[in-house]
């Protein structure tokens, strides 16, 4: 019983679930209120963005892909949307063409990664500085603002109570990701392509057309999440959510989802969202700035990679011992294959 | 026809005559569209901005042959070129030598922490220099309590050296600096072509599983390109601050994205294994005159830039995956088939038989 405790504490979520009450210990004690009710929402509103573009993110990496253009999307679908309603179009025709350009260019990224068989890294870092350009062409060095109230609002007023319509928005996401990832043959799908992507092809799977849908879907959320970042701000530069791919990509791997595919569950991410926010809103409370905050963040995703990778090892030649004593260094390529297959958790 | 030019010229040559073809294309478009293009002011400013970004090109293309990516060099160049900056203004008589020296080193540490990371940690290399990238920025800022390196407060050497020329001929004037670029690129050709270090990059790059079981020392190497990698950011770093003088904290950002896209647009596949120092100095010629060239061009925004870039990485790494593995494919059936044609001739002279076989 203790041992079967401290074996499920042991894992990469217990590990999470320990960070996250020593997180939380810090903000309740240094900040009164912390843990009400409208603290912690506002706690989410403030990176709610980012956390749903987290949700698609962790399907991206789990196939064994990555897509680096995510925050320059969320920029372009603002702009987009800005730049539209600014040229006289109505609002929600402009909402609609910002997330269909959202589509529109996860589909291409998809397109080349999948079909054309290009490496995800090379199309969506020409994705990043791309995206980010037509922003800057639609946005220029202005600031756009002036939008309708009703969408202002729906960006900043509580649909429910203090809950706003990102809130609701992320948590039906949520759902709907940890039922898709988890209970449905496509995230089973998504498992296996991220595993081996030939064993998936020769097992009849259409690894291109998973990855097509994965990526659209990553640049539809982004959008939304770009469109939904500008109601909340109420005004959209070309620079919106610039940088937000190292904090969505850290929190994914922090989720204990391997960065070599395969491996993750959505706990895990949501576990790590939420982490995130609270180590966030901690780093303020201890006067540390957000220039700062973003070093930490960058260190905390080298670390999210690196560490399970060295307790992988540690743990490969402890066995090796173990089994057979006489075997003192262990042969190079084993180490290797193994450090690739090991899983965080 | 297609055979005889199969048998001279390799595919990765193709794509360096293309880019080249391209870029004075290029040349000859702006020439045509902007007045006095080729006046020596002008062509001066362009080539005095190929230095850093070719620089630092030279390491990433050392780093990019091993299949991996360093995104860290924008945050290495700004570090180094912040801390010797603001080194110079407190101490008073420290040598050019000294300084550059500082620059390097900081340079070398930095991409030492990258190569362990990625070497010997097992970290991929776009996740561990995007976090570093992060990192060594942050470092930047913290260390700079968000003061501003000036010109007015640096010795009075540093002000001449970007004006210092080698050769001159007509208002064409090589920059010190350029020179010293060029040296590295030719130093980095040489590496890459005829020391064994330079060969091994290749064989880890196109297999590196390959390359552990022939019992070529992987991560040591790839530490080593890391580590050039850096050390060649802390000196363009040091060009950096002779170049501009005034050192923010924002200095050299979006350097690395340049550098990558060039270094790709260059040839230099990112799939590891292939690519050349040529290739990558066309790249920066191709990215920079574009990028200078469309500033000075009435009627185009500035803003169309990033657009732009983001376009050629894509042009050219769909280019080399589906024209050049095609070439690939023709180079090496037309080897094959010489190689078959030769040993049917010895045979046949073996045995004796007179009659020679024809070739198709």
């Amino acid at each position: 019983m203790a041992r079967d405790l401290v074996r499920r504490l042991w894992s990469w979520e217990g590990l999470l679930l320990i960070l996250l009450l020593v997180t939380l210990a810090y903000n309740v004690t240094r900040v009164t209120n912390f843990l009400t009710v409208s603290n912690q929402i506002n706690l989410f509103q403030l990176g709610i963005e980012k956390a749903i573009v987290i949700l698609a993110m962790a399907f991206v990496i789990i196939s064994g892909e990555i897509d680096l253009s995510v925050a320059s999307m969320m920029g372009l679908s603002a702009g987009v949307a800005a730049a539209l309603f600014e040229s006289g179009a109505p609002m929600p025709v402009a909402i609609l063409v910002a997330l269909g350009v959202g589509a529109g260019f996860g589909l291409l990224n998809g397109y080349f990664v999948a079909v054309v068989g290009l490496s995800s890294l090379a199309v969506t870092l020409a994705g990043y500085v791309g995206f980010r350009g037509l922003a800057r062409l639609l946005v220029q060095d202005r600031s756009v603002g002036g939008f309708p109230d009703w969408f202002t609002n729906l960006g900043q007023r509580g649909m429910v109570g203090p809950l706003t319509l990102s809130i609701f928005i992320f948590a039906i996401l949520a759902i709907v990701a940890t039922v898709t990832l988890h209970f449905s043959g496509f995230g089973r799908l998504t498992y296996v392509i991220g595993n081996s992507a030939a064993v998936a092809r020769f097992s009849g799977v259409s690894v291109a057309r998973t990855k097509m849908v994965i990526f659209t879907i990553s640049g539809l959320v982004s959008a939304l999440a770009g469109v939904l970042m500008a109601a909340r701000l109420g005004a959209v530069r070309a620079s919106t959510a610039e940088g937000f791919e190292l904090d969505i990509i850290t929190v994914v791997l922090l989720g204990g989802v391997s960065i070599f595919g395969g491996v993750g569950s959505m706990i895990g991410v949501l576990l790590s969202t939420y982490l995130v926010l609270n180590l966030r809103n901690g780093l303020v409370i201890a006067g540390i700035t957000g220039n700062t905050q973003t070093g930490i963040i960058g260190l905390l995703l080298i670390l999210s990679v690196l560490l399970p990778n060295l307790a992988g090892r540690v743990r490969e030649r402890l066995r090796r011992r173990q089994s057979d004593p006489s075997m003192r260094a262990p042969p190079a390529d084993l180490s290797e294959t193994a450090r690739s297959q090991t899983a965080p958790g | 026809m297609t055979d005889t030019i199969l048998r001279r010229v390799r595919p990765e040559q193709f794509r360096e005559v293309i880019l080249l073809i391209v870029t004075v294309g290029l040349l000859g478009f702006f020439a045509s569209q902007i007045p006095n293009y080729f006046d020596p002011r002008s062509v001066n400013r362009l080539t005095t901005g190929l230095a850093i970004p070719l620089v630092v090109a030279v390491g990433q293309v050392l780093v990019v042959i091993t299949r991996n990516i360093d995104l860290s060099v924008s945050s290495i160049v700004g570090l180094s070129a912040y801390m010797v900056g603001t080194l110079l203004t407190r101490t008073d008589g420290l040598s050019p030598l000294a300084a550059l020296a500082v620059a390097m080193s900081i340079g070398l540490v930095l991409g030492a922490i990258n190569g362990l990371i990625v070497a010997y940690g097992g970290v991929p290399a776009v996740i561990a220099t995007l976090g570093t990238l992060a990192l060594y920025r942050v470092v930047l800022v913290e260390f700079s309590g968000a003061r501003t390196v000036t010109t007015a407060d640096l010795p009075d050497w540093l002000n001449d050296v970007p004006s210092a020329t080698v050769v001159a001929a007509g208002g064409y004037d090589l920059r010190l600096m350029v020179g010293i670029a060029l040296v590295v690129v030719i130093l980095g050709q040489l590496t890459l072509r005829y020391l064994p270090f330079g060969r091994r990059l290749y064989a880890i790059g196109s297999n590196p599983e390959a390359a552990r079981i022939a019992g070529l020392p992987a991560k040591r190497d790839v530490f080593t390109a890391f580590v050039i990698c850096g050390t060649l950011s802390g000196l363009a770093g040091f060009m950096f601050l002779v170049r501009f003088g005034n050192i923010t904290v924002t200095a050299a950002q979006g350097l690395e994205l340049q550098v990558v896209a060039a270094v790709v647009v260059g040839g230099v596949n990112i799939f590891g294994g292939s690519g050349s120092m040529i290739g990558a100095l066309l790249g920066v010629l191709l990215i920079e005159t574009l990028q200078q060239s469309l500033l000075r061009w009435a009627g185009v925004s500035e803003f169309v830039k990033d657009a732009i870039l983001g376009l050629l990485i894509l042009i050219a790494v769909t280019a080399d995956t589906i024209i050049l593995s095609r070439l690939r494919e023709m180079w090496v059936r037309v080897r094959r088939r010489d190689k078959a044609q030769a040993q049917e001739r010895a045979q046949v002279v073996a045995t004796g038989e007179g009659e020679m076989v024809h070739g198709a």
